[in-house]
């Protein structure tokens, strides 16, 4: 069973697309990716041991930190770079999207969305810090660094520069048409920045 | 038990010695080598194993009568990650060493004497031309892969720089693209105690009394660059050998002592001095980038995919040079995978922490095998 998300990125995906994916863990979705869209991958993945798995399948991966490894890449030297379920656990995300939109003709983004209905109920009634099951983490064991809404991901975007070509809304493993910052538990989001392909 | 036998090649006969680096030229050189598996029909399956300072062409299964395996047995044999059942395994004693292949001990043609100090000094490139030779004497016109640790994965990622095309991939594991200087620095102070050893003479002990002192403590100080802080913190502590108080003497009470005293002694029973000199030298001068080049610019030519391993506890060969290796790699569009492995060994790690490189060297050979081989 194919996660909605890696489907979805999949189905965004051109054949034969040159991908980069940053904070690829077990390589699951470049395996996807190569295998169904013949996709030339490569990733990057901080913990050696998702590494090894990585290479057990067959995936190149060079171990490191997708903040800032990406220095070595000339500009648009990849057709996608992905960041799914990465770009909240990165300390410096301007720096780290920066980068991403240098090196890669379009960035798939995925975020969750800290600002669903049920997070909002939880925080707003029980006064806690919400745990639903797309974030499944307690206030001290997250590794989120950084907490945001749909809404504040898509200001972000038009504050920097960033154009969003494209958006897919998820809850539940389901794809929201409306309402996204309230209904959707997660947001792809596929950006490129105009200045970058003067 | 599989019993296997080391083989012998010479080549580079008059008139066609081989031309060094330094310019000097040398031949007859005689190649030691060994091979395991067997080599299929297209000639696609041949993996090249190189091997570390002191190793030899023995890397896996049973001389006859011997106790102990070849150095990288657990990595080389049926259903092991250099999987024998499927890839033809060759393994050969670089050039310099004194275990079969011409070294500083073989007899020089020309005098009828050892060559001692007269045998040129060797480089890594010198020692790949060399393997080049033996590769190209079996047939193979292009490897599978090129694998090593240490001083073999620096000749692996010397072959992917002067024989791009001849290699589907390599695994450089434990290495750099160029001796630093407290690399140098520690391979000094082992010259330096080989060359005042008073039976040193010059080089020039071949037939007489060899330089055993001198071998030994140089092989003690390398013992200690090969370990970490933490391996020998649990191997040996402060624990006393033979007592439990202090002697208040200079006799070797420290466990650790006594190991460092036994690797020193048996080292110089299977290792020649000479040799020891010029395979630290070869690793010195080792660098890639010819002094000033861009290592992304030394890169730009490899064509095959690269594998590169370190090791979180090895300060002799820290991951930052592997690191570097990968980046060059990358600015020119190499396929190259890199994994720093979680270890307590230090540089030793190669040798010992099989865990997860074997699988990690394991399924890269076989995705190797099966998009660019087959």
């Amino acid at each position: 069973m194919i996660p909605i998300d890696y489907a979805i990125i999949a189905d965004i995906i051109t054949p034969g697309a040159k991908v980069l994916d940053l904070g690829c863990g077990d390589g699951d979705l470049l395996v996807l990716l190569k295998e169904k869209k013949k996709c030339r991958g490569t990733g990057i993945e901080i913990d050696s041991k998702a590494v090894v798995r990585c290479l057990e399948r067959g995936v190149s991966v060079a171990q490191g930190n997708i903040c800032g490894d990406l220095g070595v890449y000339e500009d648009l030297r990849f057709d996608y770079v992905i960041l799914n379920e990465s770009l909240q656990q990165v300390l410096n995300i301007e720096q780290a999207l920066d980068e991403a939109l240098r090196v890669g003709k379009r960035v798939i983004v995925g975020v969750p969305n800290f600002c669903q209905w049920k997070a909002r109920w939880q925080v707003f009634f029980k006064g806690e810090m919400p745990v639903t099951k797309r974030l499944p983490f307690k206030w001290y064991n997250t590794p989120n660094l950084r907490f945001l809404s749909l809404k504040d991901f898509r200001d972000f975007c038009s504050a920097k520069d960033i154009t969003i070509e494209r958006t897919r809304y998820l809850a539940n493993g389901k794809e929201v048409f409306a309402f996204s910052n309230l209904l959707a538990d997660s947001g792809i989001f596929v950006l490129y920045r105009p200045t970058q392909h003067l | 038990m599989t019993i296997v036998e080391t083989q012998y090649l010479t080549v580079a006969n008059s008139p066609h010695e081989l031309t060094l680096r330094s310019g000097a030229r040398l031949g007859p050189v005689t190649i030691a080598y060994e091979t395991y598996g067997k080599l299929n029909s297209a000639k696609s399956n041949a993996i090249l194993i190189v091997h570390a300072f002191t190793g030899d062409a023995h890397a896996a299964f049973y001389h006859k009568g011997d106790e102990k395996p070849g150095w990288w047995d657990e990595m080389i044999g049926p259903g092991r990650p250099f999987d024998t059942d499927k890839y033809f395994v060759i393994c050969s004693n670089v050039l310099g060493s004194c275990r079969g292949t011409t070294g500083p001990a073989s007899i020089d043609p020309k005098t009828g004497k050892p060559y001692g100090l007269t045998f040129p000094v060797v480089t890594i490139n010198d020692m790949v031309a060399v393997e080049k030779m033996l590769v190209d004497h079996l047939g193979i016109k292009k490897l599978l892969s090129v694998a090593g640790g240490s001083m073999g994965g620096m000749q692996a990622a010397a072959w992917t720089v002067l024989f791009p095309d001849m290699m589907h991939s390599a695994i450089i594991i434990a290495a750099c693209h160029r001796h630093t200087a407290q690399q140098i620095a520690f391979h000094e102070v082992g010259r330096q105690a080989v060359m005042a050893d008073p039976d040193w003479l010059g080089g020039d002990y071949y037939g007489k009394t060899i330089p055993k002192r001198g071998l030994a403590v140089a092989r003690m100080v390398g013992h200690i660059t090969y370990m970490s802080e933490a391996s020998m913190e649990q191997k040996f502590g402060r624990r006393l050998a033979k007592k439990d108080v202090l002697g208040y003497n200079f006799s070797k009470e420290f466990e650790v002592e006594g190991y460092l005293e036994y690797r020193g002694q048996s080292f110089v029973e299977r290792f020649d001095a000479n040799s020891y000199l010029y395979l630290t030298k070869a690793m010195d001068y080792f660098d890639l980038t010819e002094g000033d080049r861009k290592l992304s610019e030394v890169f730009s030519h490899v064509a095959a995919d690269i594998l590169i391993i370190s090791f979180t506890s090895d300060w002799l060969y820290p991951s930052y040079q592997s690191q570097a290796m990968v980046r060059a790699m990358k600015a020119n569009d190499v396929e190259v995978s890199y994994v720093e492995l979680t270890s307590d060994y230090g540089h030793d790690a190669f040798l010992v922490e099989m865990d997860e490189q074997s699988k990690a060297v394991s399924n890269y050979l076989a995705k190797v095998y099966r998009e660019r081989a087959s």
